[in-house]
């Protein structure tokens, strides 16, 4: 069966989907990804769709559930490298991707992870102390 | 105005969504849409591939480059014989779903084309026809 590659990366996953997602494929990657970030205690997870060059609802949802199913297991998400034709095209489809975290390119991305992480750290400190 | 190609695919499975936006991806390129406009209509030719396989329980898609005097364009008309839409305005509301979906398929769909029909009957069947220009 078909399996879009999730790789690790310190205490980051790092997905790149490379291939027109039909649907199956996409809710796979959903459940990989949750029992990835469990099994690595993963606190990151970013999504390179640097090369889709469509996103229609369906898959739109299923980046949210992602990052929400993500946050509910003490992990932040970004999405990076989205094209410009398919965000002209997401704001007319009336998609507003509310709840994602996105970022230009991986370096910027991965920045963006390590930053919400670093801020979660020192939260967590700060509730310990009082 | 006048077909230059055309072709009917299945929609049987999401596979068959995945080629449905292949051939629109190839026709648009074919005739010269810019990137936005190729990702625009890809995307309305996905949503509703996507509706005539959850909704309509599978069905057709006819897919022509047509032109007229002045310009040409990428013509899909969805059909399927599945429950039928009962109310097609409040099918056309954003946000509106009898699914699990969005509700953003048909909605969404009319908004990215220039042209835009549908007709329904309840317990007969679906038919969804849009137009994007170049």
């Amino acid at each position: 069966m078909d399996r879009i590659p999730i790789l690790k990366m310190g205490r980051f996953l790092l997905v790149t989907i490379q291939v027109d997602m039909h649907d199956r494929l996409a809710l796979t990657l959903q459940d990989d990804l949750t029992s990835q970030i469990i099994k690595h205690k993963a606190r990151g997870v970013m999504i390179d769709i640097s090369t889709l060059d469509m996103v229609d609802s369906f898959i739109g949802r299923m980046l949210g559930s992602i990052a929400g199913m993500a946050r509910l297991l003490d992990a932040s998400t970004v999405v990076v490298g989205m094209q410009p034709s398919v965000a002209i095209t997401l704001v007319e489809l009336g998609l507003s991707m509310k709840g994602i975290r996105t970022a230009l390119d991986v370096e910027k991305g991965m920045a963006a992870l390590q930053a919400s992480v670093l801020e979660q750290d020192q939260g967590q400190d700060e509730s310990t102390e009082i | 105005m006048r077909v230059l190609k055309s072709e009917t695919m299945k929609i049987r499975s999401s596979e068959d969504i995945v080629l449905v936006r292949q051939w629109v991806r190839k026709a648009a390129v074919s005739i010269g849409f810019g990137i936005v406009d190729q990702t625009k209509v890809v995307t309305a030719s996905s949503e509703l591939a996507r509706n005539t396989l959850d909704y309509g329980g599978g069905g057709l898609v006819e897919g022509a480059i047509v032109e007229n005097d002045r310009r040409s364009g990428i013509k899909l008309t969805f059909t399927d014989e599945g429950p039928g839409i009962p109310d097609i305005n409040l099918a056309l509301t954003d946000g509106y779903t009898s699914g699990s979906g969005m509700g953003l398929g048909l909605s969404g769909a009319k908004r990215l084309s220039h042209e835009f029909e549908i007709s329904s009957k309840v317990g007969e069947g679906t038919s969804v026809t849009i137009l994007r220009w170049k």
